[in-house]
């Protein structure tokens, strides 16, 4: 039916009023849940990097085991700046390094996890962040004592290619990062290769790519090499 | 209430009226969300959810809607319906939102749901829409199912995430997963292969020359 002009505004104007005040509605309930859930999957990433939290999804309450498990490795965390310094007032769980790294590199501060293993081992943990083929990828990355030595990774993506490149995220490609080294022998910083068949490659630096998922691959090693040049400062400082 | 009529409304969508094999709407998603059988099944339970709902509403108000912003208002009902329902999968199951990504969001445009506004609930009564509605999600939900199940089934080795290949010791004896089952083609053969089996079954389906 055809009704006048003034009819259609009242109507479209109260239709937007109450749709909006409904979706502002439900967001304010659900935020609460939300963020818990995007707390509760990065700590559990974070667990990863170090071998830990793989009982997250037959657990009972899979929060309370993720907030349990976090609590017991992960007690000590740290933000440095971009010379290697620890600062203080910040908590590294909040910092969101996508923002920290749009900023200039001395205005950064990066936040470190320090888990210490069953074993008394210490490891640090490094998150890392960019971009693959169709979207973001991160994950974490962490160093044994020595600040060179691999002792686990955990990478994930948006949405690479299934079967390809989003096959990063899968133990049978993060396994072998374990081991390798960050520095060559003469202590420069060369990260890690993701290099084909065929490719050289030096067997402490290198791990091998996915077939079909070159973009990624490629995307994930300057992934490594990018995030881990911004805490050069901070492994140097500390090696051993 | 559940009139034969109202039952028509119901199962005709499940087949001869089938949204995705028979009215091809839908597509986008059903190649998309496929893979596994989990986020199909969440998908197929959000559609019905929004087509149900948006075909009530829009119904319930189909007197009043001025006709010159009629997809306007049509528009602003499915898109609060889709954010309700993204929001809640975000608050309640973050591992299958996160499968499902943007495809969620993406229900917006899926065209079953503008396809039945404009073709049923302005012109029918409430309950009627409703039902409607539902029977349409349903027609597009199974389909999405099924398509996951062959996907899953060959491509993964796995039902419902319940890895089948592996318990009965396939991969012991040289069984390798079928790595064309995960990528996108696979589903357009799927959904060919039943549109195939649905025409040969109904004759009366297949266009004269």
């Amino acid at each position: 039916m055809n009704k006048s002009n003034t009819y259609i505004f009242i109507y479209s104007t109260v239709m937007v009023v109450v749709v909006a005040s409904l979706l502002a509605m439900a967001s304010n309930v659900l935020k609460p849940f939300q963020e818990k859930n995007l707390e509760i999957a990065k700590k559990l990433e974070i667990l990863h990097s170090v071998d830990k939290g793989w009982d997250a999804s037959s657990a009972d309450s899979k929060n309370a085991y993720v907030d349990g498990e976090y609590a017991k490795y992960i007690a000590e965390t740290l933000v440095v700046n971009a010379s290697g310094d620890t600062i203080s007032g910040q908590d590294a769980f909040m910092v969101d390094l996508v923002k920290e790294m749009e900023k200039d590199s001395s205005a950064r501060s990066l936040p470190v996890f320090v888990c210490h293993q069953d074993n008394g081992g210490v490891n640090y943990i490094f998150p890392v962040q960019g971009k693959g083929l169709w979207g973001p990828i991160w994950g974490y990355v962490s160093l044994k004592e020595d600040m060179n030595t691999i002792a686990g990774v955990f990478f994930d993506h948006q949405g690479e290619t299934p079967g390809l490149g989003a096959e990063i995220n899968t133990l049978w490609f993060q396994k072998p990062f374990i081991g390798k080294k960050l520095f060559n022998a003469s202590s420069q910083f060369v990260a890690i290769k993701v290099a084909k068949t065929g490719e050289p490659r030096e067997a402490e630096h290198s791990v091998d790519a996915i077939s079909g998922g070159t973009i990624t691959s490629k995307g994930l090693q300057n992934t490594i090499f990018d995030s881990m040049q911004m805490y050069l400062p901070f492994l140097t400082k500390n090696k051993k | 209430m559940f009139s034969s009529k109202n039952l028509k409304l119901l199962t005709n969508p499940l087949n001869l009226e089938n949204p995705i094999t028979v009215q091809v709407l839908g597509i986008c998603s059903a190649l998309a969300v496929t893979v596994k059988m989990k986020p199909a099944f969440v998908m197929a339970l959000s559609v019905i959810i929004v087509t149900a709902f948006s075909n009530l509403i829009i119904s319930t108000l189909r007197k009043s809607i001025p006709v010159r912003i009629r997809i306007i208002v049509q528009l602003v009902v499915v898109a609060s319906l889709v954010i309700i329902v993204d929001q809640v999968l975000k608050a309640f199951v973050y591992d299958v939102s996160k499968q499902l990504s943007v495809f969620v969001g993406l229900i917006i445009t899926n065209c079953i749901l503008m396809g039945r506004l404009e073709a049923f609930a302005m012109a029918n009564k409430p309950w009627e829409s409703f039902i409607d509605g539902i029977g349409n999600g349903i027609g597009y939900g199974w389909i999405l199912i099924a398509v996951s199940f062959v996907r899953e089934f060959l491509g993964s080795g796995s039902v419902f995430g319940f890895p089948v290949m592996e318990k009965i010791g396939a991969y012991s004896i040289g069984y390798v997963n079928n790595g064309l089952m995960i990528m996108p083609p696979a589903a357009l053969i799927i959904v060919g292969v039943i549109i195939w089996i649905q025409r040969s079954r109904t004759k009366s389906l297949i266009e004269k020359e």
